[in-house]
Parts: C-alpha cells; structure tokens; sequence
C-alpha cells in the first residue's frame, strides 16, 4: 500500500516534471541548446499562479481562478521564454554551442536575482493562497489522492495530449520537426526558422510556467529559487528520455518523480535529490543517448 | 532571370569563391560544372541565402535578393535540391513534400502540385505514409526533387542530383530534369557528372577554384579539349 501511495505521488509530480522536461527537450531539438534559465521559467509562472489566486480570493469561482492561474502563468512565461531567445541567444545561434550553454546559466542568474529585486517577488518566501475548494484529499481504499494532485495529472495529461496533436498534426508542428532534423534544408524549404525557434520557446515556456503553477499547488512556497532543483531534475528526466525527444521528455518525467517519492518512502527523504543526481550520472555511463534519443553518431 | 555579380565568399579567412559572375535566362538549363571542393555548394547556398557573400550581388527576376532571408528567397520563386538530399528523414513521405509547400498558402494550388509530383513520382504516392528515412537512395532523390517542385519554383537549383546513384538511376534524374524544363521552370544544374550535365544543359559554366575558367554553349564545351580533358576524361 505504501509502496501504491509513493507510485501515485511519484506520477504526480513527475507529471509537472515531465512538463518541465518538454521544454528542455523541444529547446534542444531545435537549437541545440540546453537552456539552463529554463528551471526559472518554472518560477516566473510560479509567481504568476501566487498572484492569481491572490487576485480571486473569494471572488470568482475556484475552477475560473485556477483556469486564470494557468493562462496568466503560460501567457506570462511564453513572452519572458522568447524574449530571452530574442535578445540573449538568437545572436548566437551561429557561435559555439558552450558560448550559449554559458549564456544560459548567465540568464538563470540574472532571472534568480532579479526575482530578488523586483518588489513584487522579493527574496522572502511567500506562502500560496490555493482555492479553498482544490485543498482536501479523496479517499481511495487505503489510497489517499490530495485534490491538487488529480489536477495536477489532469491538467499536465491533457497539456501533453495537446502538444502531441500540434506537433503531429499542425503545419507549424510539422515544421519544427523539419527545423530540428535539418535546420538549412528546412530554411530552402522557406520554413522561416526565426519564427519556428521563437514558438519552440513559446511553447516550452508556457508548458514551464503551468508547471510552475502546478509545482506551486504542490509545494506552496515559493521564492526566486524555487526553479533550480525541479528545473535541474527536468532537466535529467530529459537526458534519460532522449534529449531532443519530446515522448522520451513525458516518460523520463514520469520516472525522475517515481524514483523520488520511491526514495523518499523507502529510503530516505534526504537521499532523493541524490538519487535524482546518481540517476543522471547512470544514464550518462550506460546510455548517454537517452532512451529514446537518437544515438550520437546519427545525429550527425 | 538570375544574375550573379561578382561575388567573393568566404569561411572564416579562406576564401572560396573569387569575383564570381555569371547569369541564368527563362526557360534555360544551365550547368556549373566543377570537381570536388571548387566552389559549386557555395555557390548554391549563396544564391539561396544560407551564405552572405562578403561583396557582390545576386538579383532574382531584376530584384536585389542578396540580403534576403533564406526562406522569403523561396516566396520569390527560386528553390533549391541541396546536395546529399537533406531530406526530413523523421518525416513521413507525404510531411516532406508537405513542408516543400510550406510557403504556398493556396490550399488548392498544394493539392494541385502534389497531384503533378505523385504524377512524376509514381513511388512517391506508394510510399506516402512510409517515413523518408527507410526510403532507398533513388527514391530520396525522388522525394527531394518533389518536395522542391511543391514550391512550384520558377528557377530549380540542383545541386548533384546523381551522388550517389546507380547509372540507370542518374538517367531517370536526368530525364525527369529535362520533363521539370519542358513544363517551364528555369534549371540552374550543379554536376560532378560533367558528361550527362553537358549533355542535357543549354549552356555550361565550368568552375575552379572558386573562379570561372570556361564558358559557353554546353555543346560547344563538351567538343573543347580542355573541357574534354580535364572533365570528361578523354
Ligand atoms: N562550412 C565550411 N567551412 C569551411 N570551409 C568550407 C565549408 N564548406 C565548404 N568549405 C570549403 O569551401 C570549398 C568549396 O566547397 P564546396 O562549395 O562545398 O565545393 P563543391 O560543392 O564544388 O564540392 C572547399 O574547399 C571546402 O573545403
Ligand atoms: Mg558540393
């Protein structure tokens, strides 16, 4: 039973790290670029969904001020998402694949402490205010299901349901994937590749920032370094599904929470981020492509 | 149609292509010819904007298009079959030629084009569904040729359409070149394979090192000693 409790749990929050995952990945496959600011995307939505809820306190219904939480957040991340890109990496989307890695953790700091500064963030933590109708658990069995983790995996599954179908189906869906396997030819198949990377950051923004939300439901404290350990988990989850490999992004996701409540059920609380590390440090020894990832040498 | 002035490119330091100059006519075939590593890929990526040329022009249809992005050079008209095919190998079939019409917002007019590409590409239309990558060789030189011709380009620019490919296959590409010519769209050809280049082309341009060494008539080329030694081996 105990081990069923920690399953649900670890699918929970490897939902939001799975949404987390996508937009490192979805980011990699198009400009090969790990984008290390992509963890404080998370908290940018975070303190989107702490004012939006502060906002409709008592006002508006619980389901409208959750429904508000998510677009002010996915709104709200996707312009910061390409605002980065336009001004930080797309001049170097030519140099040296490191010069952008080195920029990135540049943008993750000034993100962090400029969160600090900002008056309306600040370096305090501040508590969240969820609707009083999202707390409180259901009862299944011998399971417990708090209210915030069912909308938590309804509302990463049917995210990822609907990326899935727009990068299938969609002419824009089908375009980033031409750009991620050949950005050039794509380019003399007059995709415009600016535009292509600059929704690819939208994207994987918004999808951040509802995870942001959905972290700040989970854990309601927030501060500007909120982002950096579930940003860095993600960012594992990505590598062990495939970097580049949006389905590999979804499981990997799935099995970096498991692996955490798992650790923390039967091992020790504090030897979960450990294992979330000890994972990362297997996959690079044993498979560094990732399980769904291409192999390095056809990426070619 | 297409004028090519003067242009000097480079990577990093080392310059490749000197003072380049030469022009394509409506309804022509052209050749550039050269051996390996003269210049004949750059010249192509020049034309359609993936390279900057460092001083020089290229005008499309009387328009200045050297500054244009890659992909508003494909609304003009002027597409491009890249050397090695480059085709979306984790696309389907039918999602590659879809992305060569990316820039054709005509609904009727992509269905239109794909009609005529599944026309002359009857396997194309068989393996639709299949994804590009397990196509054969012959097969992916079939779907990029296609996939450019979604675009219904006015100039099509083949960089070596035969790499690769069995002789009875490089004839079947050279015949479909010609049909793509008789329906009206401009070829600007990039051939190793000087021999069958020559044989189909209007007029032939041969490159070294960057430079123009021989001009002319395609016929008349391929009859001079030099051309003769030098690229057709005799
Ligand atoms: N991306 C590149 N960086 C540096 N040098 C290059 C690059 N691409 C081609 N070159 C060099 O430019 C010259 C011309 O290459 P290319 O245009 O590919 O010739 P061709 O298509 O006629 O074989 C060659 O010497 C080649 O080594
Ligand atoms: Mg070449």
């Amino acid at each position: 039973m105990v081990f069923l409790q920690q399953l649900v749990n670890g699918i929970s929050l490897g939902s939001v790290y799975s949404l987390i995952a996508i937009g490192y990945t979805m980011v990699y496959g198009i400009v090969k670029l790990i984008n290390f600011a992509h963890g404080d995307i998370l908290m940018i939505g975070a303190f989107c969904g702490y004012y939006a809820f502060l906002w409709a306190q008592g006002s508006a219904s619980p389901v409208l001020a959750v429904a508000f939480a998510f677009l002010l957040a996915m709104a709200i991340s996707a312009l910061v998402g390409v605002i980065i890109e336009k001004t930080c990496y797309k001049p170097l989307r030519n140099a040296p694949r490191i010069n952008a890695l080195i920029t990135a953790i540049g943008v993750s700091i000034v993100l962090e402490n400029g969160a600090r500064v900002i008056p309306f963030m600040g370096p305090n933590p501040r508590q969240v205010s969820i609707p009083e109708a999202f707390k409180g658990v259901f009862a299944l069995g011998g399971l417990t299901i708090s209210k915030v983790q069912v909308l938590t995996l309804a509302t990463s599954l049917v995210l990822m349901v609907v990326l899935t179908a727009f990068v299938q189906l969609t002419r824009t869906g089908k375009a980033m994937r031409a750009v991620s396997h050949d950005m050039d030819a794509a380019q003399l198949m007059g995709i415009s590749v600016n535009r292509i990377v600059s929704i690819t950051f939208a994207i994987g923004a918004a999808l951040g920032g509802a995870a942001g939300v959905l972290y700040a439901m989970n854990f309601p404290m927030i501060n500007p370094y909120m982002g950096i350990m579930p940003g860095l988990k993600a960012f594992i989850a990505a590598v062990f599904g495939g970097i580049g490999s949006i389905p590999g992004a979804m499981i990997g996701g799935l099995v970096m929470g498991v692996a955490e409540t798992l650790t923390k059920g039967f091992i020790s609380s504090k030897l979960a981020d450990a294992v979330a590390f000890g994972i990362l440090i297997v996959i690079l020894l044993v498979r560094p492509s990732g399980l769904l990832g291409k192999s390095a040498r056809e990426k070619v | 149609m297409l004028r090519v002035e003067s242009i000097n490119v480079s990577y990093d330091t080392i310059q490749v292509l000197h003072d380049l100059t030469f022009h394509v006519d409506e309804g022509e075939i052209v050749t550039l010819i050269g051996a390996n590593g003269a210049g004949k890929t750059t010249t192509l990526h020049t034309i359609s904007g993936l390279i900057r040329p460092k001083s020089g022009s290229v005008a499309f249809e009387g328009a200045d298009i050297t500054r244009l992005p890659a992909d508003r050079i494909v609304k003009a008209g002027l597409c491009q079959v890249p050397e090695g095919r480059r085709i979306f190998a984790n696309l389907s079939v039918m999602e590659n030629l879809e992305m060569g019409a990316y820039s054709q917002r005509n609904r009727a007019k992509a269905t239109e084009s794909l009609e005529q590409v599944f026309r002359s590409f009857p396997r194309l239309r068989e393996r639709r569904t299949q994804s590009a990558g397990t196509l054969s060789g012959g097969e992916q030189q079939m779907l990029a040729i296609g996939r450019a011709l979604m675009a219904r380009p006015k100039l099509l620019l083949l960089d070596e359409p035969s790499m690769g490919l069995a002789p009875l296959l490089v004839k079947e590409i050279f015949s479909i070149v010609q049909e793509i010519n008789r329906s009206g769209t401009t070829v600007l050809l990039v051939e190793q394979n000087a021999r069958m280049a020559l044989s189909i082309a209007n007029r032939a341009y041969v490159l070294e090192t960057g430079r123009i060494v021989a001009s002319g008539d395609a016929k008349e080329l391929s009859e001079s000693e030099e051309v003769r030694k030098a690229y057709l081996g005799m």
